[in-house]
């Protein structure tokens, strides 16, 4: 994905076992605020729709 | 390479008159030139019909899909490797097929003698390492060389990996290629650059699927972009629905593709769709050593766990 252009931070992957709340609060913190520092992602968004 | 058709021929007519295989798939020669079309032979007699030159870009293993019968097989160096794949996926078995393995020397890409010339090409001769385009009232003569396929000037397999019997003597591998030049250079732009890239590159995409039905990987029942409970993809032209069903498509593909250039030959818009497969088969290489149906005994990477497998993209 980023290799087609989307910021590389916008697609994250990570592994939490149900036993690991903490590292799941901290895996959430960590991408919302990431996300937030890229702002909404307006390259997947349709405007209008083209009519050729 | 045009010496193989009669020898073709041969081999296709013994199979079926000794009834080892029930089918051979080949080529025949196309209603318009530098179109050559497969040919399912099931008779001996009609195994003259079968030819051979460089215009035999097509994938034919896309034609061994779920078939049950005996089947003789023309294939390429990449065709071969596309064959494996099958073969690991379970899509036909190895014990069906008699595979007539092909060395290769590179297909005519179609796409760029067509833009190379005024008016319509009605005749394509080759010969020699070259090839002759003529049309009403123009002829041309370019190196073959010079007109090659872009997947085929980066072969490093030209060779069948798997074979019953060989038409001729395998042909030299091509050395020192840089496969990878343009995925380089992509992967040097930043983000809006490569965003911008890949939406020039789709501009022209009318949507027609000819790149996915001429994948010989895209063969399952009811493809993504054609359900519509749950509907994956938006159907129109808009650009977003073009990117997603171009970069699902080739994710589909990861791991498996073999770069026999398939998809962009079927293109009626010449769009260079493997840049998307490349990257993927690049990745492969890189991260897991692999390339795609090189050997029967080994799993793909995707559906195999090693402890060493790369980690780096896990937070």
């Amino acid at each position: 994905m980023a290799h087609m252009g989307v910021e590389p931070d916008r697609i994250q992957l990570s592994w939490v076992s149900s036993a690991e709340s903490n590292k799941f609060v901290e895996v959430v913190k960590d991408v919302t605020a990431s996300i937030k520092a890229l702002g909404p992602n307006r390259n997947f968004v349709k405007t209008v729709a083209k009519v050729a | 390479m045009t010496g193989y058709t009669e020898k073709i021929r041969e081999i296709a007519a013994r199979l079926l008159t000794e009834k080892t295989v029930e089918m051979v798939i080949g080529f025949r020669k196309g209603t318009v030139p530098m179109m050559n079309e497969p040919y399912f032979v099931k008779n001996p007699l009609e195994a003259a019909n079968l030819v051979w030159d460089s215009n035999c870009g097509i994938n034919l293993t896309n034609y061994l899909t779920d078939r049950k019968e005996k089947i003789a097989v023309l294939a390429k160096g990449c065709d071969s490797r596309n064959i494996v794949t099958h073969i690991i996926e379970n899509k036909v078995k190895r014990e069906q097929l008699h595979i007539i393995g092909v060395p290769c020397q590179g297909m005519i890409d179609r796409h760029g003698i067509s833009d190379r010339v005024d008016g319509e090409i009605l005749k394509v001769v080759e010969s020699d390492g070259r090839v002759v385009v003529s049309g009403r009232g123009f002829e041309q003569t370019f190196d073959k060389a010079d007109v090659l396929q872009a997947n085929c000037r980066l072969c490093i397999h030209r060779n069948p990996v798997i074979y019953d019997e060989l038409v001729a003597e395998p042909v030299p591998e091509q050395q020192d290629v840089d496969r990878y030049v343009e995925e380089r250079r992509i992967e040097a732009m930043d983000v809006q650059e490569r965003w911008a890239y890949f939406d020039e590159l789709l501009a022209t995409c009318i949507r027609c699927y000819a790149c996915r039905n001429a994948c010989p990987l895209c063969y399952c029942p009811t493809c993504f972009v054609d359900e519509s409970r749950p509907q994956w993809v938006g159907k129109s032209i808009d650009p977003i629905d073009t990117r997603t069903f171009h970069f699902l498509r080739a994710y589909h593909c990861a791991g498996r593709c073999t770069d026999c250039g398939a998809c962009e030959r079927a293109c009626p818009m010449g769009i260079n769709m493997r840049v998307f497969t490349r990257k993927l088969e690049k990745d492969c290489f890189e991260l897991y050593g692999w390339e795609a149906g090189m050997s029967l005994d080994q799993r793909p990477p995707l559906d195999t766990y090693k402890l060493d497998d790369p980690e780096i993209f896990i937070k």
